[in-house]
């Protein structure tokens, strides 16, 4: 699956590029994190290499072959919540695999207590708190043990703990040996977990470098003022 | 959860399954007899069909339309027995080879009603066709079935001898429907209407409506039975069907029609062995 | 007027086992027919809400126009085809409560797969990028809606259950209104009103209401219930 390589990718809505030729390189190690300003085509770029939207021009290679049957997995920024046990909307991953119940039961559990919600099991999914949420929709993407996991702003809308809570996992899941892509527009959380950073702005790729270099060296001009400019308000709002 | 799912669509069809099994239980011999509403409603079958069910052991299951439809439920081997009254149009049945056996079973007769106040003036006349000529020449209603039945029938044939055109006449109203919705028709609207006598006595709802010409001859209204050719319709169930025509053609059938009463009133008269 | 209601009351009161078979029979033919529409026009109406193949557009039209079409026209076009001339006249089903299921069956499939539709399609916009993500085959992706929608379904169900219990033509045309045999609530009243009967119409009336507000109230209850169990 890796290196995944993008050459030149677009994408367009009617004549408006969302994504303007995009080279990008993805190695199979460690957490990536593209990062910001909303509307700059993070998450459509995430789609692209989950596979779920074709590129428009330019291509799109799995370590030069075509998307792999399994082993990406996806978590969206509203995730699907099914009127349903928490413990039903995690074992929904797994319908498509085909396994024995005994078997789905076991590995939706242990999913479950490692994202500390194996208690509320039996809870109703749409009851949970905003943190229990995001939880949750880790699990139903871990439970496949993926070697690609996608996170789209997985922690947009929570508090502190809550975050803290969620960044613990997705660091257990790369323990674990899954290459992790994420998008954030939180400074402090690209600098905390973070790997290496993708830098986009407006449909463009602007940087792709180590964390540490990115965040004392910014090379271009918009990643500067990205910096500049976010980083106070993000604080103030974002503590 | 997708087995909850697979459940619930199993637990459909099994409900399913169960319901239809027990309408569908209870394989007793049974013919379908195609009749009229006149002899339906009036509450005859109800009278005479449970003891021709407990002596023979065969189910008659009645399905009341009018004489035109039934002849045709028969024609297309909907029906084993059909019992109707239009006689001409029996004879036709007959003639074309879809119904075999006919026999009379027995009469009843029609009655011409209308508003107690009578505007046209029937009342007593004692003449049918009279009756009908008075009422075209009248400013009143006339409530036609207009279903093909053996009373729409009957009715045309009056007027044709009464040498009137329904359609021309303003009052003329054709329901399009059985005995019962036309008496209701005739009743709010206080018109004129033929009808056969054993439905107006079962018949509740007649509000300011009255028998006003009854007993001329030409008023009698004869049923006749038969059998629905095998030759036609081979799963026609000839040997149950032909135990009912016999069983209503002989005496002891013949004397339960004659035993039913409305309010102590004969409602039909036995006459297949005149 | 109060006369009538009077006597239907007193009726309804008596508890007249000829009312009570008529009323039984009428929920075993409707039941089943619901449970048959059920079974097809779930599926049917997650399939045309899910799938992408030309014409689904128009199918979905073609499925909300025959929601509205009249039973009696149903009936004529089932008694034609059960009927002894017509092609399945060998198996002898016209005027059988089984004719009346086949004939309520093809009015409450159109009903269920339309209203199916309508809900399983706003569920799907929600949730189709998602599961395609997990790479659900077609038969998931319908069986995962239409698990999750089942609360809202059920009124599909009732609707169809509705249908099917208060119509008179098609039942009337195929089954025949055979006195113990075929004759239901709708026949039945039909029956009497057209004998002048207008409190045995009435007291039979009511108990049709009465089942169509029980239902309503149940499937009521039902979806307060998971709002506040699932959210």
């Amino acid at each position: 699956m890796f290196p995944i390589r993008l050459a030149g990718a677009r994408f367009t809505a009617g004549d408006r590029p969302l994504l303007d030729g995009i080279d990008l390189t993805i190695g199979g190690d460690g957490i990536t994190v593209f990062l910001g300003p909303n509307g700059a085509g993070k998450s459509l770029l995430m789609l692209l290499l989950a596979g779920l939207l074709i590129p428009d021009g330019g291509r799109i290679d799995w370590n030069g072959g075509p998307l792999p049957d399994a082993g990406i997995d996806m978590m969206f920024q509203q995730p699907m919540l099914l009127r349903a046990s928490v413990f039903a909307n995690v074992a929904l991953a797994l319908k498509p695999l085909g396994m024995k119940q005994t078997d789905v039961r076991r590995q939706t559990m242990e999913v479950l207590h490692r994202v500390g919600l194996g208690h509320r099991s039996e809870d109703s999914a749409r009851l949970l708190s905003g943190g229990e949420k995001q939880r949750l929709a880790l699990a139903r993407s871990w439970v496949r043990r993926p070697r690609l996991l996608l996170l789209d702003e997985p922690t947009a809308s929570l508090d502190p703990t809550a975050t803290e809570a969620v960044e613990s996992i997705v660091r257990e899941i790369r323990t674990e040996g899954a290459k992790i892509l994420m998008t954030t527009h939180n400074l402090g959380q690209a600098m905390r977990i973070s790997d290496d950073i993708v830098f986009i702005d407006a449909g463009k790729v602007r940087e792709h470098t180590a964390t540490a270099r990115f965040f004392s060296y910014p090379q271009s001009p918009e990643a500067k003022l990205f910096i500049q400019g976010e980083l106070p308000w993000r604080i103030a709002f974002e503590p | 959860m997708a087995n909850r799912f697979r459940t619930l669509t199993l637990t459909f069809t099994l409900v399913a399954s169960l319901l239809l099994a027990s309408t569908a239980a209870r394989a007793e011999e049974f013919i379908t007899l195609a009749s009229t509403t006149s002899t339906d409603q009036s509450g005859l079958f109800g009278f005479i069909l449970p003891k021709f069910e407990a002596q023979s052991g065969v189910k008659v299951k009645v399905v009341a339309l009018g004489t035109g439809q039934a002849l045709d439920t028969g024609r297309r081997g909907d029906a084993d027995v059909v019992l109707v009254h239009d006689r001409p149009a029996e004879d036709r049945f007959v003639a074309e080879g879809w119904g075999i056996e006919r026999r009379d079973v027995m009469y009843n007769d029609f009655v011409i009603v209308g508003p107690k106040a009578d505007p046209a003036k029937i009342k007593g006349t004692g003449d049918a066709v009279d009756a009908f000529r008075r009422i075209a020449a009248a400013p009143v209603d006339f409530v036609s079935r207009g279903d093909k039945s053996g009373t729409n029938a009957a009715e045309l044939r009056f007027w044709k001898e009464a040498g009137v055109d329904p359609k021309a006449f303003k009052g003329y109203k054709e329901a399009g429907s059985g005995m019962g919705p036309t008496l209701n028709m005739s009743a709010s609207l206080n018109a004129y209407t033929l009808a056969d006598r054993g439905t107006w006595l079962s018949f509740k709802n007649r509000q300011d409506l009255e028998i006003l010409v009854a007993g001329d001859k030409r008023l009698f209204n004869p049923y006749g039975v038969m059998l629905v050719n095998p030759a036609k319709h081979p799963h026609v169930k000839q040997e149950a069907g032909r135990k009912f025509i016999d069983w209503i053609t002989s005496a002891d059938g013949q004397s339960t029609i004659a035993a039913y009463k409305i309010s102590g009133e004969q409602l039909f008269f036995p006459d297949a062995n005149k | 007027m109060s006369e009538t209601f009077g006597d239907a009351l007193s009726l309804l009161g008596r508890l007249d086992p000829a009312v009570l078979g008529i009323v039984w029979l009428s929920f075993k033919v409707s039941l089943t027919a619901v449970c048959i529409g059920a079974a097809i026009g779930l599926p049917l109406g997650a399939w045309v809400a899910v799938a992408e193949f030309p014409g689904r557009s128009v199918l979905a039209v073609l499925l909300n126009g025959m929601m509205g079409v009249p039973s009696v026209i149903v009936g004529v076009i089932v008694y034609l085809l059960l009927s002894r001339s017509g092609p399945f006249g060998p198996m002898g089903l016209l005027y059988s409560p089984a004719a009346m299921v086949v004939a309520q069956t093809l009015l409450v499939v159109p009903l269920v797969a339309a209203l199916t539709r309508q809900i399983v399609e706003d569920a799907w916009r929600e949730y189709a990028i998602e599961l395609r993500s997990l790479r659900f085959n077609m038969r998931q992706c319908i069986s995962t809606l239409l698990y999750d929608c089942r609360f809202s379904l059920v009124v599909a169900l009732l609707a169809g259950l509705g249908r099917a219990m208060s119509e008179v033509g098609a039942v009337m045309i195929v089954g025949g209104n055979i006195e113990g045999f075929t004759r239901v609530m709708t026949t039945a009243i039909a029956l009497e009103t057209a004998k002048g009967d207008l409190s045995l119409s009435l007291a039979l009336g009511i108990v049709l209401i009465s089942v169509v507000l029980v239902l309503n109230g149940g499937a009521y209850t039902l979806r307060y219930w998971a709002m506040r169990r699932y959210g």
